[in-house]
């Protein structure tokens, strides 16, 4: 057991507690970005001008009318910044576009002294435009050869060879819908600009440090200029992990020309018009089994839709390549990868970040082969699992990989697989327009940043003179319970009640230079950096103490007596990783995530319409840190994860209309998120027992996004309901999402095989 | 002084804009629990209680979760309301803050004020203990789930939240918002509030509604379910605003021999409540009509007075054989429902002319059935929807009406369908015939809700449906 990993007797991490803000959640007390506005006086509000086309040349840009109109202050066009016209990282997202890249993509903001004012006087602004021919499609941009950034590409061994012997070789395309992240917090920021001209922003973003970089970058000052503090989160998701910036950036310019306080929040329109989703990815696939069904080669090119800017494409992409084998030994690969460019909002961060769509196109293969093959599909599944020893593709060795069979046996145990799927096949023989399936699927889910040098971290912890402890680090939190586990963290490191340690609002004024709050790894690493502030604080005061055991309080006044520092900044940075990205080789993650689920679903013949019956989930969060929080992330990732899979629905116009390019799903009345009919109506949830993970802080095991992948349970549980309404050894090709629609005409092809006997993929 | 009781104290209702939403004018004075997740009454995120007189007619108040995002606040003038901070303070946090807090029912915590808002309008429901849902979804406290089916929350997968909503208790005795369900909350008295060049008017009786409507640019606005959104996201700014949803004169619900009137100014809520099971195709669609905060508040002379296609009562009402009556100050007209409307959101309901009830006639056909084509179970709107009055009997279909919406410009009657089942045994090859000419009804469109094949391709896989829930031996 590391030192990192060892949790002393006693301490408060590990117990089960509310999140640190539930009392202030349900009582309306918690304070959101927004919730400042009406607390600050004299805040002028911001509108955007948007695109009504997916592509157009600016041609003219008339701002004169809207000055008529009572209220408004200043238009904000690129003339006014005083900086760099870009809220990108990589240089390619102009703040106030000459060219517009996608409908709904702002050209310019109106300030007004009320939101009203600004929304006329945005109407009143003329912007003449000279529309372009749009890609809206993946498909088009694949045909166009629409691409943008680097083309990696990962393999082991001879792939040709391998297919070549391989008993049985199958071949398809996979294509899957992207996510709106629907935090139900929009993004907010509010910026001032104070006396001394630094300008404050408080904002809703999982990246303070990029958020303070870009607006300073955007008004053409120095880092130090900045402060950006981020209260909490209305739900983040990865859509704040750079969306937030580009609305900073506005506030904050809004702000330093009016010398007033300015607000940007979109409403649900805008949010959906102009930030980013999950990616949408298509797949083509070749797939080589020998005769017992063990997977021999992968051959696959992976495209993401990455929409008009580059944005964080690549890292996803890569994460994508790397998770492609879930949790699946496959000797020999070939997985080439791109990024297309479409007239779209700029796709980004989501939960798991290209790992969920990755490990979709091995489970959608295992999925439609397994009846091919003639091989029960959860036995084909165990059958690949991999082995302790075995590496990756990308070269680094599957650490713990036991624990992915642990778990599938614990389920297949206390969800009574065996029996159950007895009576499912009873229930299936007596009912001609209902069927029911259960499926298992594993996760094995890579933990850290690929890109190493962002899995660093800092904390500053102060201990006050009467005993009292303020702990500050560089996650941010966004309902994900972090600040929760480290405030336990604080706590136990030392080894104080909880009481006594509080946590302050996340500011780069406090912890400079941090990661995004994002890769699941803010428990990780934020954690880390406490507890070594907290310890370096420990062992000053152990010198004060010399053995004589005396109560905090005492200590702690003594040793502010004796001169000895009460305060520390923490640093950790997890060791061990390497990544070579022009090979795509290395050791990119720290420790791998398993977790297991087993879904039980109900299909309606007549709509396709279905219900979740029961979800069995065996889940590796090591040792947690805060069970209550972890179960949280377990049951809210999962159902996250069916609503992307089964329910979301993104649509865009791509007709060759007027509209062509606009997304006609922009509000919560279009794009349905799971509500409570999609909740599993029986739900069990345990953790993985003897789980410590002897690389992270007090045995933990990062949980955010890993659990979302257990939901292609429930989409392989919906295949098989479908392939029952046909003949035996149905192969079901299952659309992503599979609304009740798509499992409709799933079905009803299976049921069209049942008709004319002929076994073939329906 | 015009003014809203919000969580006990009197705020005025100065220099707010008719336009104004409930929502606004509460974040405005410091009051940011409620919180705008959609602006259009889908996520719940801004959900308040009102003190309303209970939904089944009975004496006293009670405690009514809406959406606050799309009522006016002028629209709550006089009336009181509590909102998530009026419920409870973190160090004495009401029963529901308590189970929702303690159960991991927050994760970030921006959902949670709508939340308990709609979870304590439930847990104050004076018949919650003994009444059953009408689907099977609720606790054995009797807590029936669909009073959270108009919130959404994007963090828990919503297992906590529903066990938090199933531990909950009976308010103790000494609860003052279970004492104040004994008395009458505050009756709505006339106002009229100016501002931006707008105004919004709560007129004295139906007479002066209907003067008020017969200028061009004023509107009747009940639970603003619709007109809200048009205002929150289409920008919309009408002129005149005419509340009509507390007039006596359309709040009636009565039973004579051969008829059921149901005033069109009560809510969903309301007729599901006083009509309480007894028409048994209505239970079928109430809990499938958007969700609980949104029945709250809209009224169902408001869902056939947009005119939209794809409203929930048409198909159920056509089916029934319903007729309007339509008042203005030139008196009454009846009008079947049937030759109501006339084109997207079109109607032969003429300027200064309100529905004032909704009538169906008795007896009601002994099968009946309602099916609504949706993504999603709770609060979608329908790609398609059917609903059928068939009078089958000794085997064989006597009489049929079969109303369906999303599949043309207006809902309509599938009258060659009725015909080809009509004087037909109720039998299989009946309904495979039949059901091929209703699949061939309307003029389906491909949207971002469903293709059109699929819209076809439910009607008739709905009357398929209806005949194997329906024939004894066949097996759903």
């Amino acid at each position: 057991m590391s030192e990192l990993s060892q949790r002393p007797a006693g301490g408060v991490v590990g117990e089960t507690m509310p999140h640190e803000s539930a009392a202030l959640h349900v009582t309306g007390r918690a304070i959101y970005t927004d919730d400042l506005t009406p607390r600050t006086k004299g805040v002028l509000h911001a509108w955007p001008v948007q695109s009504p086309h997916a592509h157009a040349r600016v041609t003219g840009l008339r701002t004169d009318a809207a000055y008529d109109e009572p209220g408004v202050v200043r238009v904000l066009t690129a003339d006014d910044v005083p900086g760099t016209n870009d809220s990108g990282t990589k240089s390619d997202e102009p703040l106030f576009p000459t060219e517009v890249m996608h409908h709904g993509q702002a050209v310019c903001w109106v300030l007004a002294e009320t939101l009203e004012a600004a929304r006329r006087g945005a109407g009143r602004v003329e912007v003449d435009y000279e529309p372009l021919p749009a890609l809206v499609t993946i498909r088009d941009a694949i045909a166009a050869a629409s691409f943008q950034g680097v083309l990696p590409g990962a393999g082991r061994g001879d792939v040709e060879e391998a297919l070549a012997r391989a008993a049985h070789v199958f071949e398809g395309e996979t294509e899957m819908a992207g996510q709106e992240h629907f935090y139900l917090e929009t993004q907010a920021s509010l910026a001032e600009v104070d006396d001394g001209g630094q300008v404050f922003v408080q904002s809703s973003t999982q990246h303070p440090t990029e958020t303070q970089e870009i607006v300073a970058h955007v008004l053409g000052l120095s880092s130090h200029a900045v402060t950006v503090q981020c209260l909490r989160m209305g739900g983040g998701f990865g859509g704040k992990e750079m969306q937030a910036n580009a609305y900073a950036a506005i506030a904050a310019l809004g702000a330093t020309l009016s010398g007033r306080p300015v607000r940007v929040r979109l409403n649900r329109t805008q949010d959906f018009t102009m930030t980013g989703k999950r990616h949408g990815f298509h797949a083509t696939w070749r797939v080589g089994f020998d005769d017992d069904g063990h997977l021999l080669a992968l051959d696959a090119t992976l495209t993401s839709d990455g929409g008009w800017s580059l944005d964080l494409s690549e890292p996803v992409l890569a994460r994508a390549i790397c998770h492609i084998d879930n949790a699946y030994w496959i000797p020999d690969v070939r997985v080439h990868g791109r990024v297309a460019k479409t007239h779209k909002t700029s796709q980004t961060a989501f939960r798991g970040f290209g790992g969920p769509q990755g490990m979709l196109v091995i489970e959608d293969i295992l999925g439609r082969c397994a009846p091919l093959l003639g091989i029960d599909p959860l036995t084909l599944r165990r059958r690949n699992f991999y082995a302790e020893g075995q590496e990756t593709p990308y070269g680094q060795p599957v650490r713990h990989a036991e624990r992915a069979g642990v778990a599938w046996d614990q389920v297949l145990t206390t969800a009574d697989v065996s029996r159950r799927s007895e009576e499912i096949a009873e229930f299936n023989a007596t009912h001609e327009h209902t069927k029911r399936a259960l499926a298992m699927t594993p996760v094995k889910f890579g933990i850290s940043f690929n890109l190493t040098a962002f899995n660093q971290a800092g904390a500053l912890v102060h201990v006050y003179k009467d005993g009292s402890v303020l702990i500050n680090h560089g996650g941010t939190e966004m309902g994900q319970g972090l600040h929760t586990k480290m405030l336990q963290v604080a706590a136990t490191s030392l080894g104080v009640p909880l009481s006594k340690v509080r946590l302050a609002p996340t500011r780069t004024d406090k912890v400079p230079n941090t990661s995004a709050t994002a890769a699941s790894s803010g428990s990780d690493l934020n954690g880390a950096a406490i507890k070594n502030a907290c310890e370096q604080i420990c062992s000053r005061l152990a010198e004060v103490d010399a053995g004589r055991g005396l109560e905090w309080e005492t200590l702690v006044r003594e040793a502010y007596f004796a001169r000895v520092p009460l305060f520390a900044a923490g640093y950790y940075r997890t060791e061990g990783l390497h990544w070579d990205a022009g090979v795509f080789r290395g050791t990119p993650f720290k420790y791998f995530a398993y977790g297991v689920a087993a879904a039980e679903v109900e299909v309606d013949g007549f709509t396709g319409a279905y219900r979740t019956l029961r979800v069995d989930i065996v889940h590796d969060v090591g040792d947690s840190l805060s069970p209550l929080v972890d179960l949280g992330q377990i049951e809210g990732g999962f159902v996250q994860g069916v609503g992307w899979l089964t329910l979301e629905d993104l649509r865009w116009d791509d007709s060759d209309g007027e509209h062509r390019g606009r997304l006609t799903t922009q509000a919560a009345s279009t794009y349905k998120l799971p509500s409570f009919s999609e909740m599993p109506e029986d739900f069990r949830v345990a953790m993985l027992e003897q789980a410590h993970e002897d690389g992270a802080v007090y045995g933990s095991k990062a949980v955010g996004e890993p659990p979302l992948m257990l939901a292609f349970s429930v989409r392989e549980a919906l295949r098989q309901a479908c392939a029952a309404f046909g003949p035996a050894g149905t192969s079901v090709h299952l659309p992503s999402p599979a609304t009740p629609e798509a499992v409709y005409w799933a079905l009803d092809a299976a049921r069209r095989v049942a008709a004319t006997r002929e076994p073939a993929e329906a | 002084m015009a003014e809203i009781t919000v969580n006990g104290e009197p705020l005025a209702l100065d220099r707010v804009s008719p336009h104004t939403t409930a929502l606004d004018f509460l974040r405005d004075r410091g009051l940011t629990g409620a919180k705008e997740g959609c602006a259009e009454g889908e996520c719940g995120a801004c959900c308040v209680l009102v003190a309303r007189p209970p939904a089944d007619g009975s004496p006293g108040t009670e405690w009514t979760s809406i959406n606050a995002c799309l009522v006016g606040a002028a629209s709550l003038c006089d009336q009181e309301v509590v909102t998530a901070e009026g419920l409870g303070t973190p160090s004495d946090l009401h029963p529901v803050q308590r189970e929702l807090a303690d159960r991991g029912g927050s994760q970030c915590g921006y959902c949670t004020p709508g939340f308990a808002c709609s979870m304590a309008a439930e847990y104050y429901r004076s018949d919650r203990a003994s009444a059953a849902s009408t689907n099977g979804t609720h606790g054995e406290n009797g807590f029936d789930l669909h009073a959270l089916s108009g919130n959404l929350c994007r963090c828990t997968g919503y297992r906590p939240i529903r066990d938090a909503a199933y531990a909950l208790a009976s308010p103790d005795p000494g609860d003052p918002l279970a004492v104040r369900r004994t008395a009458p909350p505050p009756s709505p008295r006339p106002v009229r509030l100016e501002g931006d060049g707008a105004a919004f008017v709560r007129p004295r009786d139906l007479s002066v509604a209907l003067a008020l409507l017969s200028d061009h640019e004023s509107v009747p606005v009940a639970g603003a379910t619709d007109l809200g959104v048009e205002i929150n996201l289409r920008g919309s700014r009408p002129g005149l605003m005419v509340a009509v949803d507390r007039l006596d004169e359309l709040r009636d619900l009565r039973w004579t021999g051969d008829e059921l009137h149901i005033g069109a100014a009560l809510t969903l809520t309301e007729v599901e409540r006083r009509l309480a099971g007894s028409l048994p195709v209505f239970d079928e669609l109430f809990w499938q009509f958007a969700s609980r905060p949104i029945r709250n508040g809209a009224t169902i002379g408001g869902n056939l007075g947009t005119g939209s296609p794809i409203g929930d009562t048409p198909p159920v009402l056509l089916a029934l054989g319903a007729d309007l009556v339509l008042v203005s100050l030139d008196g009454e007209r009846r009008v079947p429902l049937a030759d109501y409307f006339t084109g997207y959101r079109a109607s032969v309901r003429r300027r200064g002319e309100l529905i004032k009830e909704v009538v169906v006639p008795l007896p009601v056909a002994p099968v009946t059935a309602f099916h609504k084509i949706a993504k999603r179970r709770y609060d979608d709107i329908s790609s398609v929807a059917a609903a059928y009055a068939l009078d089958v009997q000794d085997g064989v279909v006597r009489a049929a009406r079969i109303g369906l919406g999303g599949v043309a410009a207006t809902p309509i009657r599938a009258l060659e369908t009725e015909t080809a089942l009509t004087g037909q045994p109720w039998n299989q090859d009946t309904v495979d015939e039949a059901a091929v000419v209703l699949a061939s009804s309307g003029t389906p469109i491909d949207d971002q809700r469903s293709s059109a094949r699929y819209r076809a391709e439910m009607l008739g896989q709905s009357l398929r449906r209806l005949f194997a829930e329906t024939s004894e031996g066949v097996r759903a």
